[in-house]
């Protein structure tokens, strides 16, 4: 990972002071962000990006989750790669992603795309239909305002539903990769999350004392610490390897939907027992809102189940697995 | 704060060298070897399939050409242990060897050591076990009382080592045993190469809770070594057990015990899994995907020479918790009472691998032991 782009997204992160979960977009904020490239940090040099590799280019979305940011970037990042790589020009601002598991058609007017991330503030919604089409609706009609448990906006919307509001055909990639696209940002997410959970809990832990000493020197604990670092160890592994795995979703898309999934269902996994350990190593105090460990907390517990669930991936890893002419799992890892 | 993993290199230029281990791995065994005959794997000494592999340039494979080796990768080296154990080949005899004893030689051996030693090690004919734990010293490692006394003619080494895997095979022992008085808790100790041909060591056989030979008692009775068996310098034997130990626990064994049944159960659930067996068995192909990218990480970290010690342990860790799983998850989807004894492969399989799980959180340092390392690593003590 590239030092300078990481010291360039912790200055602009670091900025977010807002420790209470409710729902608040920082108009200034989020234009330091854009002001910053950020929002392109996935597209190719000749598309308007920076040519960083994935790795590096997720790297800052671990950032932004680290700072608890709140900010729509891994949407905005995500609908501009998604319309350079539909050949439509890319957008300013806010854009957010909705992927709609249907085919556009005659006689269906308008559909509801539900839990839509940050509908209310972004200027236009690439829309993914099942077949792979792609549309960047501008300005949907925001039927339900929603947000998830870390204070992001996730708005119902309606889409006018023909294959007009369409800029093109039926794209050659399937619509589970664009699934696995979206679940790839979540994973890096997390993983930004959990390390600095792991950071805070770790520094608590030798700050805090109780009976005569701080409470990290108790073996207990640190044993504790030791489980959830090596769950965080292995998030970030699997955010890595997911990363690595980006540019096949241009060349085989069947095997970065294997490296997504494992890495969501592993990430998904560490999530839940990094949050409850580092809940249980502080004790009260992050128990409140004035503290900032729920904030992160609070997004492992979102993320995990934004764009399938442990459960679900892992279906879609065992159904590859055993749809194999003869299943073996050595095969289907190597 | 985060114990870091590099993003793991890719193998993908190795494919051939997979491809070749494949083959191999199926000729020489053939289809008639078990299933759980394969759950034993690395505890499973078969000289003729060591020797087979030493043929093939597969041992030793990183060491320098003058001393018998490849001077390939650490990341080829990867891909023919996880191809090995992935397929449950018979590699007890010469695991230890070429995993940790011969690069230990290679730091730590005399010129001497080395060109006796290594290029026996690279054609399969020479094999280790490892003298650290005692009756006395099992994860207190620094309590070892084993002494060796310098004498006019060498050292007289007397004390027992005990849980000494494959003593009973062995040509060379790795011995740690105390040559000084010394304040500190890690001084005063120093590493041998001995002879297991030499007067005065016993080794006795302890059955375990599979009813199978694997490890041993080992006795050294006024064992007389010559000053030529000496490993590296007088006193730094814990700095170089702890290297050591960053071999033993960096490989994929560490999360590929298991796979025998896992192979079996994919067999069984492969007609008609249900919602249930899918799930669980996706979730275990999910963490063995990350855990080998973090194998693969840690070899690669090996290649350019650095000493990934804590990213050994954490998959080490992580990699038991995996093992041990995975005859749990297997009872919840398939009916079955295991046996040692059952015709049924699963079944044998099954009873193989559950016997053997406590062992997997044990061997090589212990949970607790493991978890007391990440800590640190943390800052926390």
């Amino acid at each position: 990972m590239s030092s300078m782009i990481l010291d360039a997204a912790e200055k602009i992160f670091a900025r977010n002071t807002n420790i209470r979960s409710r729902h608040v977009f920082d108009v200034e904020h989020w234009a330091a962000v854009e002001a910053s490239g950020f929002t392109r940090a996935l597209l190719a040099e000749e598309a308007g990006g920076f040519g960083l590799s994935a790795n590096d280019a997720t790297s800052i979305l671990r950032v932004s989750a680290k700072h608890t940011s709140r900010l729509p970037l891994a949407e905005t990042m995500l609908a501009n790669w998604l319309l350079a790589d539909a050949g439509l020009p890319i957008a300013n601002g806010v854009t957010t992603v909705a992927l709609v598991d249907a085919l556009p058609s005659e006689n269906c007017r308008s559909v509801v795309a539900t839990r839509v991330p940050w509908a209310r503030v972004a200027g236009a919604v690439v829309v993914v239909a099942r077949d792979g089409r792609i549309g960047s609706f501008e300005s949907p009609r925001i039927v339900a305002q929603g947000m998830n448990f870390a204070g992001e906006a996730r708005d119902d919307i309606e889409l006018a539903w023909s294959a007009d509001n369409f800029q093109t055909e039926a794209a050659p990639r399937l619509f589970d990769s664009y699934l696995a696209l979206c679940a790839m940002l979540r994973v890096v997410g997390m993983a930004g999350s959990a390390e600095a959970a792991l950071k805070l809990s770790v520094d608590y832990a030798n700050d805090r004392v109780q009976f005569g000493r701080p409470i990290g020197r108790n073996q207990v604990i640190q044993h504790q610490l030791a489980v959830m670092a090596s769950q965080v160890a292995a998030s970030v592994a699997a955010a890595d390897m997911a990363a690595i795995a980006f540019p096949l979703v241009m060349s085989d898309e069947d095997r970065f939907k294997t490296i997504v999934a494992s890495a969501k269902v592993r990430v998904g996994e560490a999530a839940g027992i990094c949050a409850s350990i580092a809940h249980q190593v502080h004790g009260a105090i992050g128990y409140t809102e004035e503290y900032r460990l729920h904030n992160l907390t609070k997004q492992l517990w979102s993320w995990r189940d934004e764009y399938g669930n442990e459960a679900f991936w892992s279906e879609v890893l065992a159904d590859q697995m055993f749809s194999m002419k003869t299943p073996s799992p050595w095969q289907f890892l190597t | 704060m985060s114990i870091s993993f590099d993003p793991a290199p890719s193998l993908k230029e190795f494919g051939e060298l997979r491809r070749q281990v494949r083959a191999h791995i199926d000729s020489a065994l053939g289809s008639d070897f078990s299933s759980p005959q394969r759950a034993r794997s690395w505890i499973s000494a078969d000289p003729e399939f060591s020797r087979s592999l030493g043929k093939r340039g597969w041992l030793g494979m990183t060491l320098p050409k003058k001393y018998g080796g490849q001077e390939r990768t650490a990341l080829e080296r990867y891909v023919v242990a996880e191809e090995l154990l992935a397929a449950g080949a018979p590699v007890g005899a010469h695991w230890v060897a070429d995993r940790q004893s011969a690069p230990l030689l290679l730091y730590y051996g005399t010129e001497e050591q080395r060109l006796e030693i290594l290029p026996k090690i690279a054609v399969g004919e020479c094999y280790f076990c490892i003298g650290m734990s005692e009756p006395n010293s099992g994860s207190d490692l620094a309590a070892v009382q084993t002494r060796a006394t310098r004498t006019d003619d060498g050292y007289v080494v007397h004390g027992t080592k005990l849980w000494t895997t494959n003593a009973h095979n062995a040509h060379y022992m790795t011995l740690l045993a105390r040559t000084d008085k010394s304040d500190e808790r890690h001084g005063g100790m120093s590493q041998f190469l001995v002879d297991m041909r030499t007067q005065g060591i016993e080794v006795r056989p302890i059955i375990d809770l599979v009813g199978e030979h694997d490890f041993n008692e080992v006795r050294f009775e006024n064992v007389l070594l010559p000053p030529t068996a000496l490993l590296g310098n007088e006193g730094d034997g814990w700095k170089q057990v702890m290297g050591e130990l960053a071999f033993e626990r960096s490989g994929p064994e560490r999360f590929l015990s298991s796979f025998a049944l896992l192979n079996e159960l994919v067999l069984v659930l492969s007609d008609a899994p249900d919602r249930q067996a899918r799930q669980a068995i996706g979730r275990l192909l999910a963490h063995l995907m990350v855990l080998r990218h973090m194998s693969q990480s840690v070899a690669g970290m090996l290649q350019r020479g650095e000493s990934p010690t804590l990213q050994a342990t954490i998959v080490k860790d992580l990699g038991a918790i995996l093992e041990q799983e995975i005859p749990e998850i297997a009872r919840t989807l398939v009916k079955v009472e295991g046996s040692l004894s059952a015709t049924d492969s699963f079944a044998a399989t099954f009873a193989r691998t559950l016997l053997a799980a406590p062992s997997f959180s044990l061997r090589g340092g212990t949970r607790e032991i493991l978890r007391g390392i990440i800590a640190r690593g943390l800052g926390l003590r």
